[in-house]
């Protein structure tokens, strides 16, 4: 087989996998950075995934995208008002929203799908090759050839980058995540801040769940973000809340899973379950290298 | 009573939340209302083989979880740790032909609960070495489990024919009794007897008290108490752990008889809205673990006879937990948990 494509395959099936993770982990950094942690981040997904479906099906994959947005927006806008609001518990409440969003999605889609909903087929979104750009050799295809969620990740993440450290928002953004107390103080309005980061964060992990249904696997299926949800909580981690290291922590996942594809065409025979678990072992030991150094918001949680 | 109260107003919102979402969902919400109370408490035979098999592991999980959040510390690998534990008790259980009865339960209960706590014993020792949270680290360990319960059942621990994934039946001697002429097991009695002991421990003994003191607050406990406040945390992690492995030995030993794929239906994550719901307090959890085994049966029962899939009293569930948390969180915050969430994920300048 040539080396070639079977490297630029698997660069390419990497960088699929990782998309997804790097959009959710972008929003969940704008949020985590406020002190949000959001745990509900799996739920949102999935009804992202369910909004995109039922948009696509019935108005095209755009229109798909745009609800994916808006029900993760909502959804983390119900999360906002508890944990903001209400001042519950981040960790139990977002455990609770996943929850709350896995019998929606479950008893929303059977009755719009029936229990046989396997032969669904709805519009997806197609690859865009970039001109000039996709021909560059081995890295071309893989970050050139992709759907336009892909590209909407690598701007998004430049877009983060500049507003949380470039702009006035940003600082009181961040001051919220240092101390709310004392961004309060100085007149930042950090109930607002907190609430706006974690929609924003809704809408990010929305558009994940959309590009899991519409550019990646073409139907929806129960459960099926199958916690990449809080693998993006713990990409957040690797990357030491910053933009940049989110984007190589996702990269990081992306290769790890597309490595059993790679192996798996290579003729190696292990049980493909091993090759299941290694991305979250994988997370585990890089978290375990990787905290120590780092410093979280000081305010995440409170 | 009022701990009572906002309970019942809890799981009475739920239902309420539940109705109106499956008549805005176009499903007949009171036929399905209906199947599901039938289905929990309609007949002996509904509450004995279907409410209170599925109470116990709820229940037992339920305890493990109260454990580690009396403790300060967040489980929510309780799911990875039931996995864990029905592997081993498997695994022993398929090794025990012409033992005694009391023998064979006795080793096999054993290697579930040091499963579950050998599970629980990699975020703990990430937690303590590394500073990661165990709120990632036991989230992950989850889908690794499922994971190995899927190899397990198509590897090692295959049926002879080599057919169908699933494990051979474990040995006669090392399944629970049943109650005769239902399909309750004696896991039902460990589940009781677990919530007496763990009553006692809290109530009457040093370690309940410093475990509280620590879930109150670590600081306050390290300062004015002289307690190790990790170390305790640690404890009621690894205790936690091997409670959710004894309740996945128990499912093997007195329900399933063999390892399934699926085993669990989220019993880890139920099992956290049913040590909320009990208020963290044993009776309290043995209480809420026989409501949310009837909400389970029940939504067997409501997918069966009114066509309403049982994942929507997932809806229920998160809304009792919201609800509970809301109740007990006194103004300003649950002190406690979030005294700790903060420490563990925020290591403040220290680790700067």
């Amino acid at each position: 087989m040539d080396t070639e494509m079977l490297v630029a395959g698997f660069l390419a099936a990497a960088v699929r996998v990782a998309t997804p993770l790097l959009l959710a982990a972008t929003g969940e950094t704008v949020s985590e950075r406020s002190g949000v942690i959001n745990l509900g981040l799996e739920g949102i997904m999935l009804t992202g995934a369910l909004a995109a479906t039922l948009g696509a099906t019935a108005w095209g994959p755009w229109s798909g995208v745009a609800c994916a947005i808006a029900a993760g927006m909502l959804l983390a806008a119900v999360f906002a008002l508890l944990v903001v609001g209400a001042r519950a518990d981040q960790i139990i409440t977002g455990t609770a929203i996943t929850l709350a969003a896995v019998g929606l999605t479950g008893t929303v889609y059977r009755q719009a799908y029936g229990s046989g909903g396997a032969g669904l087929t709805i519009p997806t979104l197609e690859s865009v090759a970039i001109p000039g750009l996709s021909q560059i050799p081995v890295l071309g295809p893989a970050l050139f050839d992709q759907p336009v969620p892909t590209y909407l990740a690598l701007l998004g993440m430049p877009i983060v980058w500049w507003v949380l450290f470039r702009t006035r928002l940003g600082l009181a953004l961040r001051a919220t995540g240092e101390g709310a107390a004392m961004a309060r103080a100085v007149g930042v309005r950090t109930n607002l801040i907190r609430s706006g980061a974690t929609v924003v964060g809704g809408g990010f992990a929305g558009l994940a769940g959309a590009t899991l249904v519409l550019a990646q696997v073409g139907s929806f299926a129960e459960g099926m973000t199958a916690g990449r949800g809080y693998v993006a909580i713990a990409i957040v981690v690797l990357g030491r809340w910053h933009p940049g290291g989110i984007a190589l922590g996702a990269l990081l996942f992306g290769v790890a899973t597309a490595l059993q594809f790679l192996l798996q065409t290579l003729g190696l025979d292990a049980p493909y379950q091993l090759f299941l678990m290694l991305p979250y072992l994988l997370t585990l030991f890089a978290l375990a290298g990787a905290v120590g150094r780092v410093r979280a918001p000081a305010d995440l949680g409170r | 009573m009022r701990a009572l109260g906002w309970a019942v107003g809890a799981v009475a919102l739920g239902l309420a939340v539940l109705f109106a979402g499956l008549e805005a969902a176009g499903f007949d919400a009171e036929v399905g209302l209906g199947a599901l109370w039938m289905g929990a408490f309609g007949s002996w035979d509904a509450f004995s083989s279907s409410t209170l098999v599925r109470a116990v592991p709820l229940i037992l999980i339920g305890l493990g979880i109260s454990v580690a959040f009396r403790g300060g510390a967040i489980n929510i690998g309780a799911e990875g740790q039931f996995y864990a534990g029905a592997i081993a008790a498997t695994w022993v259980g398929l090794h025990l032909a012409g033992r005694s009865g009391p023998i064979a339960i006795g080793a096999l209960l054993l290697a579930a609960a040091v499963a579950g706590l050998c599970w629980v014993a990699v975020p703990v020792w990430l937690k303590l070495r590394f500073g990661v949270i165990e709120v990632i680290s036991t989230l992950l360990l989850n889908f690794v489990a499922v994971s190995l319960v899927s190899f397990m059942v198509q590897g090692p621990l295959q049926e002879q024919g080599r057919i169908y994934p699933q494990s051979d039946t474990i040995a006669e001697a090392a399944q629970l009794p049943l109650l005769p002429g239902s399909r309750l097991h004696a896991g039902l009695v460990l589940a009781v007897a677990g919530a007496l002991v763990l009553w006692f421990l809290f109530a009457k003994t040093l370690w309940g008290f410093r475990l509280r003191a620590v879930g109150m607050g670590p600081r306050a406990a390290e300062v004015s108490g002289r307690i190790d406040s990790q170390r305790v945390s640690a404890v009621a992690l690894l205790v936690s752990g091997a409670i959710a492995g004894l309740a996945g030995g128990v499912e093997v030993s007195g329900v399933s008889y063999a390892l399934f794929q699926n085993l669990s239906p989220g019993y880890g994550f139920t099992g956290i809205a049913v040590a909320l719901l009990g208020g963290l307090h044993p009776i309290g959890v043995v209480v809420a673990g026989v409501l949310f085994g009837a909400l389970e049966a029940g939504a067997g029962a409501m997918q069966r006879d009114a066509g309403i899939p049982a994942v929507a009293v997932y809806v229920v569930e998160a809304v009792v937990i919201i609800v509970a948390l809301l109740a007990t969180v006194p103004r300003g915050g649950w002190t406690g948990l979030r005294a700790v969430v903060r420490k563990r994920i925020a290591p403040g300048k220290a680790a700067g």
